[in-house]
């Protein structure tokens, strides 16, 4: 392969400015997006379990949705597509007064799409705790508020902590869609540093390390989470075996 | 008996020696081309009218017929037919491609330039055209120096975004930059009015507002921001190779069939083959 090697390049400014700041956006974006997908769906998975078929149905048209378009076309729907079909005062604020319209349409959108998968952790785990201990507490007298606060909910996100690290994970290397609409996170940075100095094979190589790295960071403080939030005898590991 | 296995050894010696000869004859890319018989092109899906796919979803364009030649003069210097394989590619891929030997030439729109050659090849200039700002009807911007508070889109790893940062850093403007990452997706924040402005080489605006609904929206402002020779990539370090580029581009523009072929593509734009291109091809025309 005729390619003059320059690794050095990255260590020059501003490109090595641009790697720092194109890892905050991917930051930025994965975490908003987290905070987002997690509230909302957990707020959808729990609808998909409470006894009342209305709301049921709500979570149920919320997850298919969001779960079967394509990330990328989201993306694109919420970015060029939405703000035409609003009235025009939102729109124009949308596309221009809003602060960093780039990034918060990536945000939203990336968080919409993760919750209706956060649901399904979600409903996964409400369902899986024994039938016999959401009876007991109605018998105790607990509210439906009460029997979820209390007795399912605390074991359920237990027991769905280790496929949720997945999806936190998915978040940040799903992050780097944001670069279609204009964000100029890790990955888009990378294109730009090729686009620069034609240096594209040491960008990319670098990007994916620093992917890497996340990915265990992300990985090893989860890992970190499960053991602090252990409850003899609800941990996922001791109930398969 | 004897006489068969003295033919077969005759045989084998004699296609040794050709094999042999045809090894020393070529290396490089054309060793390549003449081993497996197949030339990869890389094409643009949408660099209207150099290279874009038509109807059919075939390649065609101003500088995919210019590669052609080209393709056609290899055959001829190998003495046996080639295959073409169509590669496509965008502003981002088609460097890598060349470099890590996934195309042979890249037919496209891309601009020949210092930093550029540090990893490919190019053949002479085939078109000259340069950034303008993409505005629509009525807009007051009509040069970097009045985008001042404003936003522009420009396309990532394009020569315009380049220029136009650093032209808004020697006026000392701050610019609201969008990157987008194709002409098309542009054109639509253009449409819809999330940026105020979109910079591309000119001919390409041109090509845009052609096949837009309605060209009478929007404006090209008048001065070129930047110089932009467009050519054919080719691999790096392959003289051999890029001889016979040069010659069947040289004798294009001789011949003055190079006008024949841009008046192919680019009447039905309305694009007049420039005074400055024109004088271009005339000194490129190497005589053999």
């Amino acid at each position: 392969m005729n390619y003059n090697w320059n690794w050095h390049v990255l260590l020059q400014e501003p490109y090595l400015q641009w790697l720092i700041s194109g890892v905050q956006w991917t930051f930025q974006v994965a975490i908003a997006a987290w905070i987002l997908a997690f509230s909302v769906g957990s707020v959808i998975g729990v609808m998909r379990t409470l006894p009342h078929r209305g709301l049921q149905i709500i979570a149920a048209s919320y997850v298919e949705l969001f779960r079967n378009i394509p990330l990328l076309v989201q993306i694109f729907l919420w970015y060029f597509v939405f703000p035409e079909i609003v009235p025009e005062s939102f729109s124009k604020w949308l596309k221009r007064d809003m602060p960093n319209p780039e990034f918060i349409t990536a945000a939203w959108a990336l968080g919409l799409y993760t919750a209706s998968r956060v649901a399904e952790q979600v409903r996964a785990g409400i369902t899986s705790v024994a039938v016999g201990l959401a009876k007991a507490a109605y018998a105790s007298g607990l509210s439906v508020v009460q029997c979820y606060r209390y007795i399912l909910l605390p074991i359920a996100y237990r027991l769905v902590l280790p496929p949720l690290t997945s999806e936190f994970l998915t978040i940040f290397k799903n992050s780097s869609l944001a670069l279609t609409i204009g964000v100029l996170e890790l990955t888009a940075q990378s294109q730009q540093i090729t686009e620069y100095t034609f240096q594209g094979f040491e960008a990319f190589t670098v990007a994916t390390i620093i992917y890497v790295l996340i990915a265990l960071l992300v990985t090893l403080i989860m890992a970190q989470l499960e053991r602090t939030l252990k409850v003899p005898g609800f941990n996922s590991a001791e109930r398969s075996s | 008996m004897k006489l068969r296995s003295i033919v077969t050894a005759t045989t084998l010696v004699l296609s040794a020696f050709s094999a042999q000869s045809s090894a020393k004859e070529y290396s490089g890319t054309l060793e390549k081309i003449s081993d497996t018989g197949q030339i990869a092109i890389g094409y643009r899906e949408s660099s209207i009218p150099f290279s874009y796919l038509n109807s059919d979803q075939k390649p065609v364009g101003y500088t995919i017929d210019l590669c052609k030649r080209i393709v056609k003069d290899i055959e001829q210097k190998l003495g046996k037919p080639i295959d073409i394989r169509y590669v496509p590619v965008n502003g981002k891929t088609r460097i890598p491609l060349i470099v890590n030997g996934t195309i042979d030439l890249e037919c496209g729109s891309t601009t020949n330039n210092l930093t550029r050659q540090e990893q490919v090849e190019y053949l002479p200039t085939t078109f000259i055209t340069g950034a303008k700002l993409l505005t629509k009807e009525g807009s007051q911007i009509e040069s970097v120096a009045d985008l001042e508070g404003k936003k522009i889109g420009l396309p990532q790893g394009s020569t315009n975004e380049k220029i136009i940062k650093a032209e808004a850093k020697r006026l000392g403007i701050k610019l609201d930059i969008l990157p987008v990452s194709d002409h098309s997706q542009g054109f639509l924040a253009l449409q819809t009015e999330r940026i105020d402005a979109y910079s591309a080489d000119h001919i390409l605006l041109t090509g845009l507002i052609a096949k837009s609904k309605s060209p009478g929206n929007y404006k090209i402002s008048d001065d070129f921001l930047s110089y932009d020779p467009y050519a054919i990539m080719l691999r790096r370090d392959d003289s051999a190779f890029e001889l016979v580029g040069k010659a069947s581009l040289a004798e294009l523009f001789r011949s003055g069939e190079i006008e024949t072929i841009y008046n192919k593509w680019f009447e039905p734009l309305g694009v007049e083959i420039s005074p400055l291109l024109e004088t271009a091809f005339r000194i490129q025309a190497l005589p053999e």
